[in-house]
């Protein structure tokens, strides 16, 4: 079987996989998986203007995991990268603050960017130096940066930035339209951020497969140790890998503030930062399948926002379809592994 | 302050730590014998729902808590399976199996959302619960805080005073050798990732039914299945310490709650998740202390270079890697 | 108990490792398996004991047919093998070690077992603390624990998987006097070593395998060349013709040096290497030589005193500043922390080389060649044996380099690859640098080293010329006597 063939059988067992299961769960709970599939595919792909949502939702998505291949490329499990798109997202909006009166909007939107990738990898370096100096595995580094994060993000909301008058969870006071990302007539979605996105995955393409440092990268995710010998230092590039991976969240979160929702709200980073550790596992940690897997799961998310309303259904079936794709795809895996161990084990 | 809100504030605080006591435990368990059960926020969650689900359509606690203890174990399995079977990597199963876990108790549990269920009440014990402050701090409490403090004797009990619980932590730090001399790792990873995913299941119906009662989106109880990974850290492995780690937390909690009458400027929702930096940050500091520099400043004092090399502990040497026979 | 094993297959995927062994013992004698690295002795062992699991084949002992499917049941059987590995338990004690094990009823009550581990220690003269932390002993101390818990499980057949490695000379001899003694008892003993010495002095009958296949058996007394001959497709030559070099100028210089590490750190280190010398680090494994090569390539730093290469101070310099200044080091542990798993021969190339794809293909496909490394630019290292490994690391070694630091470089090779390696080494490095390398085998060192430095728990006791050498007392220095 050629690779190919044996990639599309693999996708296509993972897909029968998930739809049988997410079709029990349905049954489950006394609804029809046709029409829940039905919501899905309409919600998503129904319309330009739903389309359109679901880029609003690739962009991030993508830029996310695209920054965690990186880190994935050193070893190391950024699982930060929440934290880091809420960083990258008040750079953002500080920034805009700055700018509301300047004259310069598109200026001010350029800094902002550069301040949400600035914010998002400072706050990846963070959980790196914790890593290298204090011992603190990233993933525990991380997760402690995400509830600091979240904390920053409550006390600006109602504390510093709060809306004149009324300090809610709504969050803060929506930007004048100028500091928007700007869209052509009739679409929801930024040509620029998908623009953007497009050049970082091919950027992603041929510095991790083609470039030297990519080649560096890859020796110290596999052996730290040994690199050591070839003259590389690993806590460099353990530090510049997870810098990248924060500085592409941040700049996901930045584009969260002004592609998007236009001001802080709490839950800021939709979760595209734990969402992009999925669509990267799925990815089987290769860069090729992330925008596709990752479209594929913003389908989902924007889908099913209209569960609730039109089947009583709660929306997080999305969660529940990407997560079985998830343990699905590693049972695929599992049982070639299991397979390549050869007969008679 | 007079004695009466200290004896509140303790007792609240027992109260709190009790079902992260267990899962803590739980995990210290599967951990020890070298496996890695990182879905504990998501499974907590789901067996927090299904705990309520159960309580609330048959009333019966014991049922409540059965089914809660099997959901836990049931994706510990999982875990298991994946990790030790089928080769991946434990971290990456556990933490899809995180999000999942999540999403699916608040999808399966959207119809019982708000509902007034069961709620375990306190069980005064005859006679010490008369003990002025002992009393109502330690004996007029649920029954899952003396099940969950009766827990930590008996887990190290268990651990380094049976022959099981050696083999246990031998297979934690080297199973080809628990291998080599008849004892089947994999099996006993597994029967300890199942021992452990039970009590992280029994955890969750502890909040859904105790502290944290009924269920709904938040379920208020996101994010506690991390903080118990680190406590495990943070405890060095060993289950008293681990317990001790988590009062530590439940009293930040706790404390925190009080902060904010004290502090009105800062607004509430920076104290609740204050704790959890909190806790990561002892982590921090309990790692600084391995580095070179403070090493070398503790060798001129043995006394507290030996309290401090008490409260560390290394992990098991084989945590997370797998072990495949031949 | 008789061992009988008949027609063992053994095939790694494509790798045909044992092809047909027959091989018969006699109960209550010492049976060497003698070969070279690759032969197949451990592999055959760990059949016997079910540790792996055989293509083909039977097992029988005492003239009964056995399965020996895993260790349990070969240990049900009354087999018991001491690994090359110790198949231990660092952070637990003792008496925990000796404790834990299904191979037989488990004991569980604590005071029984401490007076039968204290007891069989006894009856072979091991003097071991109960409640001592495994990792705080010797590898010898290790050995003597698990030899006791195999005693006490009542094995009938002991396997020993070379056993002298990086142990005591007095270690060494109380394990012998201990085997010879559990033979006496009616036992049969298994001794796998790459050492015709060891062999030679304990066995009762010695079979020889070569590539996978038996090519021979022998009686005591042993007439060695005879076995030699049948270790090895031709002899190994003995005359090894050395000049040593007049010293040239200084290339590393410790000025009392002390650090930390290896459990027994390094004491108060002082000597010049000088260029032409090629100076071998004697001693017990772990004595102290690791941190030696280690300080001296930068890669760890000394808690004080003063490093200096080529003159130049190396407070503050990196292993890079080291490689940039001509200087190589090789560690032991090759896939650990030499080699890159997961990458290709010609993978390492472009990563040691600064230089594009294309360009590290010819470099690899050329070493291949010169340095007769059994694999393609595309093979992934982790799949080449550790022979080809060794080659693969010394093939990356740059012609310009001047000082070549390599830590138990031969380790795992054979004879014929050692000597190899050896010629290589010299005819490319000599002229310009230096080399220095540590070694478990004192033979490796005096027949290949122009000067020797002897540790012993973290000091250097003897700093000598090959010519002032004296063999009995390097080896006493070696143990602390």
């Amino acid at each position: 079987m050629s690779r190919i063939n044996r990639y599309l059988a693999d996708t296509l067992l993972i897909l029968v996989i998930v739809v049988v299961f997410t079709s029990l769960l349905l049954l489950l709970v006394g609804a029809s998986p046709h029409e829940a599939f039905g919501h899905l595919i309409s919600g998503s792909f129904g319309s330009w203007s739903k389309f359109s949502r679901v880029l609003n939702v690739w962009i991030p998505l993508t830029l996310c995991s695209i920054g965690l291949l990186y880190a994935f490329r050193a070893g190391l499990w950024n699982i930060g990268v929440e934290g880091q798109v809420v960083l990258g997202a008040i750079g953002t909006v500080g920034v805009l603050r700055l700018g509301i009166d300047s004259g310069y909007p598109m200026v001010t939107l350029f800094l902002a960017m550069l301040a949400a990738a600035a914010l998002g990898g400072g706050w990846a370096l963070v959980a790196g130096w914790l890593k290298i100096r204090g011992g603190v595995h990233e993933i525990f580094a991380g997760l402690g940066l995400n509830f600091v994060a979240m904390g920053i993000v409550l006390w600006l909301i109602f504390g510093p930035w709060k809306r004149p008058g009324i300090a809610s969870m709504s969050g803060t006071e929506v930007f004048p339209r100028e500091l928007w990302f700007p869209t052509l007539e009739g679409w929801r979605v930024s040509p620029y951020a998908i623009g953007i996105a497009i050049l970082l995955i091919l950027a992603t393409s041929w510095i991790l497969n083609h470039s030297r440092f990519g080649l560096n990268l890859k020796a110290v995710g596999h052996n730290p140790r040994a690199v050591v010998l070839f003259g590389l230092s690993p806590q460099r590039y353990l530090l510049i890998a997870i810098i990248i991976s924060g500085a592409l969240a941040g700049l996901a979160g930045g584009l969260q503030v002004s592609g998007i929702y236009h001001r802080l709200i709490p839950a800021i980073s939709s979760g595209y930062g734990y969402l992009g550790l999925l669509v990267v596992m799925l990815a089987n940690f290769r860069l090729l399948p992330i925008p596709f897997i990752a479209l594929f799961f913003a389908a989902l998310n924007v889908g099913s926002i209209q569960l609730p309303m039109m089947m009583q259904l709660d929306s997080s079936l999305s969660g529940v379809i990407q997560g079985a794709c998830v343990l699905s795809a590693l049972l695929v895996f599992g049982i070639r592994h299991l397979r390549s161990r050869g007969p008679g084990n | 302050m007079n004695e009466l809100p200290l004896a509140v504030l303790l007792a609240s605080v027992l109260a709190t730590a009790t079902p992260l006591i267990i899962a803590t435990l739980g995990e210290t368990i599967t951990e020890k014998a070298g496996v890695i059960n990182l879905s504990l926020d998501g499974s907590l969650l789901l067996s927090a729902m299904v705990g309520f689900v159960v309580g609330y359509e048959t009333g019966s606690f014991l049922l409540a808590f059965m089914a809660a203890a099997a959901t836990g174990a049931s994706v510990a399995l999982l875990v298991g399976i994946y990790g030790i079977y089928l080769g991946q990597l434990q971290v990456a199963v556990g933490f899809a199996l995180t999000l999942m876990c999540k999403d699916l108790a608040y999808f399966l549990g959207n119809p019982y959302s708000r509902l007034q269920g069961p709620q375990m009440i306190s069980w005064k014990i005859p006679g010490l619960s008369e003990i002025p402050f002992f009393g109502p701090v330690l004996f007029q409490q649920p029954l899952t805080v003396y099940a969950g403090l009766l827990l930590i004797p008996a887990i190290w009990w268990y651990f380094y005073r049976t022959a099981r619980g050696l083999e246990l932590r031998a297979v934690g730090e080297n199973p080809q050798a628990c291998y080599t001399r008849g004892i089947d790792p994999r099996r006993k990873q597994i029967l300890y990732i199942l021992i452990g995913g039970a009590l992280v299941g029994l955890a969750g119906a502890a909040f859904s039914l105790g502290i944290k009662p009924g269920w709904g989106r938040p379920q208020g109880i996101e994010g506690i299945g991390w903080i118990a990974l680190a406590i495990v850290i943070f405890g060095g492995w060993h289950p008293v310490r681990v317990a001790l780690g988590a009062f530590l937390f439940a009293l930040l909690q706790v404390g925190g709650i009080s902060l904010q009458n004290i502090w009105t400027a800062i607004p509430a929702q920076v104290f609740q998740v204050a704790p959890f930096p909190l806790m990561i940050l002892a982590l921090v500091l309990v790692n600084m202390l391995e580095h070179k520099s403070i090493q070398r400043w503790l060798e001129h004092r043995p006394g507290l270079a030996q309290l401090l090399d008490k409260l560390k502990g290394d992990p098991p040497r084989a945590l997370g890697k797998t072990f495949h026979p031949d | 108990m008789q061992v009988e094993l008949r027609q063992i297959h053994k095939r790694f995927g494509t790798n045909h490792a044992l092809k047909g062994i027959d091989l018969s013992v006699q109960a209550g004698t010492i049976h060497g398996l003698v070969g070279e690295n690759g032969a197949g002795k451990s592999t055959l062992m760990k059949i016997l004991t079910g540790y792996l699991t055989r293509t083909e084949g039977r097992i029988f002992l005492d003239g009964g047919e056995v399965d020996n499917a895993d260790p349990a049941s070969a240990a049900r059987n009354g087999i018991g093998m001491l690994y090359q590995e110790p198949q231990d338990f660092p952070p637990l004690t003792v008496l925990e070690n000796f404790m834990v094990g299904r191979d037989t009823e488990p004991d569980p009550d604590r005071n029984r077992q401490r007076r039968r581990l204290l007891e069989l220690a006894d009856q072979v003269h091991f003097s071991l603390d109960p409640d001592q932390k495994l990792d705080k002993l010797t590898v010898g101390e290790r050995q003597q624990l698990e030899l006791l818990r195999l005693l006490g499980r009542g094995v009938q057949v002991l396997i020993l998987d070379e056993p002298t490695t990086g142990i005591s000379d007095r270690q060494k001899a109380r394990l012998f006097e201990a085997l010879r003694q559990i033979r006496d008892q009616g036992r049969t003993i298994l001794l796998v070593s790459h050492k015709l010495e060891d062999v030679v002095a304990l066995c009762d009958r010695v079979t020889v395998l070569r590539h996978g296949r038996v090519t021979g058996a022998e009686d005591a007394p042993f007439n060695v060349p005879g076995l030699l001959a049948m270790m090895f497709d031709a002899p190994p030559a003995n005359d090894t013709h050395r000049q040593s070099l007049p010293a040239g100028e200084v290339l590393l210089s410790f000025e009392q040096v002390t650090a930390e590490g290896e459990r027994t750190g390094l004491q108060d280190c002082s000597l010049d290497i000088n260029q032409g010398e090629v100076v071998g680090l004697a001693g017990l494994s772990g004595s102290g030589q690791g941190l030696f090569l280690r300080l001296a390539a930068a890669l760890l730093k000394p808690a004080t005193g003063r490093i200096q290469l080529r003159g130049v101070p190396m407070d503050l310099k990196d292993h890079r500043f080291f490689k940039g200044t001509g200087g190589v080091f090789l560690p032991a542990d090759r896939l650990e922390e030499g080699l890159i798993p997961g990458f290709t021969i010609q993978d390492h190339f472009a990563l040691a080389s600064n230089s594009n794809m294309a360009a590290a293909r010819v470099s690899a496909t050329e070493a291949i060649v010169r340095f007769r490394i059994r694999g393609e630019p595309d093979t992934p290292v982790e799949s080449l044996s550790g022979g080809n490994q060794q080659r693969l690391l010394l093939s990356l070694i740059r012609l310009e380099s001047s000082l070549i630091l390599l830590e138990n470089p031969t380790r795992g090779l054979d004879v014929e690859s050692a000597r190899w390696i050896w010629e290589n080494l010299r005819r490319q490095f000599i002229r310009r640098g230096a080399i220095v390398f540590s070694s478990a085998e004192l033979d490796e060192i005096l027949e290949v080293a122009d000067r020797v430095l002897v540790f012993y728990d973290g000091n250097i006791v003897r700093d000598l010329h090959i010519n002032e050498l004296d063999y009995q007392d390097v080896a006493a220095a070696m143990t602390g006597r």
